[in-house]
């Protein structure tokens, strides 16, 4: 059995957003990177599953960037992915989600693989596009929004997440695309001998140009910050703060919180 | 310009989603002609052309069976763009539609930029994209209440049936699960301190729930906190959690996303305290304290109590 899971890097999203030259997307120099939040539940399922079958599946892990994407896959190899992909593309963001799953497919096509796990979306694109399209350039069932994960016999049972805590459950033969949600599993963190054992697993880097033959279908005309309503903004020592807080809190909770006291 | 607007049903019953679908058509000057894929006794109550595509178990969410009924309703109308909610259905769908049709999806949209271009979300709602589309056609899901209700409501439709080729067969429904039971009632508790993902780790939680008590109010939290299982699941705010509206909402440590916001958006008074200045958050409160929760919060339960 063989398992790819798409791993995009992503900047800390406590960052501070600002656009590049361009202004088509945000610039990248002073940004902490880590991986998507969602695709670390893929990768903590595929070497979940991976357990589960004995060691049997080979699990690879897929990332389309620059080097530094190389992080990542060290980091996604030290949970416990077999082997690494970096599609080396300088500029990831020019792809839109119709070419980042057209290159996804190419690889997936070429190796075969029974299971592609993805996040449902990453957190600085957020399209939610990629797992599917995946899925439909192969030509192979996919679900969406997993929050649970059983496989048994060639195929996979999921529970998918719908609005309000519902959930629906679904079951689909592999080959299949499953997209991770939040919650699915709780990602491991690395252990410090198996950090050192990921330094020795391969990590091949192939062109995307290689893999890349679709044309994009959409492009980012512009990238920018919401002008926000903002209420009012207080800022100062702690224990100013504190003056100005205690009296309107008290005030906005009202007569409950007298009521209690 | 046509635009097919995707309605979305939930146990039977038309979700109002489809009258901001409306709405963005009108927007966009679209002619709309809505589609339902389901059973008759959803049929939104808005006046003007609705395509039914009729399927046996509407409960039991076939993905390429409601793809071929789009693809159908699309070539039936010539409909240049479909609209769709950004919910489990419309981002399930969507993308299939969009890969049978060829054409670009534009998902999250909040605003219609000049010049035709499609407002989206994008860095977990702290910054916008504008996307233009190079196809011809387009498929855009729409977040939801990011527009007003458009469209007439209280009419009824006139409706064409349509059939959808079945699809091969490939995801099997077993059933759907209802949330599980809640202990707690966050909708009705009238002052709400929640934790965010900043408290840091579990021992912290009690810091936010103290002040929490300090209120008289109730303990709540956001997603990441409960799938960490710092605080349970019956005390998550949000769109697959709980709704609430509280007099008062104090968000510790929460940047604000837009789930989040689906379920606190109605509280009468929201207090966020975060380090980040920027926080989506920011958005939606009626004072936005920049400071670390884990020194202000602790203080102020301190005052409090005196
Ligand atoms: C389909 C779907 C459904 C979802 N449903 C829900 C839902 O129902 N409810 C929900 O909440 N989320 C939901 N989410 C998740 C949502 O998208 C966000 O990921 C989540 O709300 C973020 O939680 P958070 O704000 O606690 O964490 P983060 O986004 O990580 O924010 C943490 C915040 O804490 C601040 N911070 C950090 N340290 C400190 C400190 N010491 N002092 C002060 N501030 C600090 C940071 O600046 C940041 O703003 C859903 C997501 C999806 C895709
Ligand atoms: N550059 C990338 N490299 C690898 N995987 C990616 C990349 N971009 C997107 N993905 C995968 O596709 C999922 C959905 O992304 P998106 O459609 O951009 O929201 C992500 O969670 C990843 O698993």
């Amino acid at each position: 059995m063989k398992i790819l899971v798409c791993v995009k890097q992503v900047p800390d999203m406590s960052s501070r957003f600002a656009p590049d030259g361009a202004g088509t997307w945000f610039a990248e120099a002073d940004l902490a990177h880590r991986i998507n939040e969602y695709d670390e539940c893929a990768i903590e399922q595929a070497i979940q599953l991976k357990e589960q079958l004995g060691g049997a599946p080979e699990v690879t892990a897929l990332s389309i960037g620059p080097a530094r994407v190389g992080e990542a896959l060290r980091k996604a190899l030290a949970m416990g992915c077999d082997r690494a992909v970096q599609v080396d593309e300088p500029q990831p963001s020019r792809l839109d989600p119709w070419q980042v799953a057209s290159i996804v497919a190419a690889h997936a096509c070429a190796v075969g693989y029974d299971l592609v796990l993805t996040g449902m979306q990453s957190q600085d694109r957020g399209s939610g596009q990629v797992g599917v399209l995946v899925a439909e350039q192969l030509g192979i069932q996919a679900v969406t929004t997993a929050v649970s994960f059983e496989h048994a016999d060639g195929a996979v049972t999921v529970r998918r997440e719908l609005e309000g805590g519902a959930r629906a459950r679904v079951r689909v033969r592999l080959p299949a695309v499953v997209t991770c949600q939040l919650g699915l599993n709780v990602p491991r963190y690395p252990t410090l001998p198996n950090i050192m054992k990921a330094k020795k697993k391969p990590l091949d880097v192939v062109p995307a140009a290689s893999l890349l033959s679709a044309e994009p279908l959409a492009r980012t005309a512009r990238f920018f910050a919401p002008s926000r309503r903002t209420g009012q903004v207080m800022e100062g020592p702690v224990d100013q703060l504190v003056d100005r807080l205690v009296a309107l809190l008290g005030e906005k909770a009202g007569a409950k919180r007298q009521e209690r006291t | 310009m046509k635009a097919l607007v995707v309605c979305e049903a939930r146990g039977g019953k038309a979700l109002d989603t489809t009258f901001e679908l409306l709405e963005v058509a009108s927007r966009l000057g679209a002619e709309p002609v809505m589609l339902l894929v389901g059973e008759a006794s959803a049929i939104p109550a808005a006046a003007g052309r609705l395509l039914l595509a009729e399927v046996e178990r509407a409960d039991a969410y076939d993905p390429g069976l409601h793809r071929n009924a789009v693809v159908e309703a699309v070539r039936r109308v010539e409909a240049d763009v479909v609209l769709l909610p950004h919910s489990s259905y419309g981002w399930d769908l969507a993308p299939r539609v969009a890969a049978a049709l060829r054409a670009a999806q534009v998902s999250e949209l909040v605003a219609l930029a000049e010049g035709g271009g499609l407002e989206v979300a994008c860095c977990n709602g702290k910054m916008r994209r504008v996307v233009q589309p190079a196809t011809a056609k387009v498929v855009v899901t729409v977040q939801p209440g990011a527009f007003p209700a458009g469209g007439a409501r209280g009419g009824a439709p006139s409706i064409e049936g349509i059939q959808a080729a079945p699809a091969a067969p490939g995801i099997e429904h077993l059933g759907h699960e209802a949330p599980s039971a809640r202990e707690v009632d966050l909708g009705r508790a009238s002052v709400i301190v929640s934790a965010g993902r900043g408290v840091g780790k579990k021992e912290n939680v009690g810091v936010v729930e103290a002040l929490a008590r300090a209120l008289g109010g109730e303990l709540a939290a956001s997603r990441p906190v409960v799938d960490s299982g710092w605080v349970g699941a019956d005390r998550q705010v949000g769109s697959t959690g709980q709704t609430v509206a509280p007099k008062l909402y104090v968000a510790c440590g929460i940047s604000g996303a837009v789930q989040h916001l689906a379920g606190m958006k109605g509280a009468e008074y929201v207090v966020a305290i975060n380090k980040d200045r920027d926080a989506p958050i920011g958005e939606v409160a009626d004072v936005l304290v920049v400071a670390d929760l884990l020194q202000l919060v602790p203080a102020l339960t301190a005052r409090l109590r005196q």
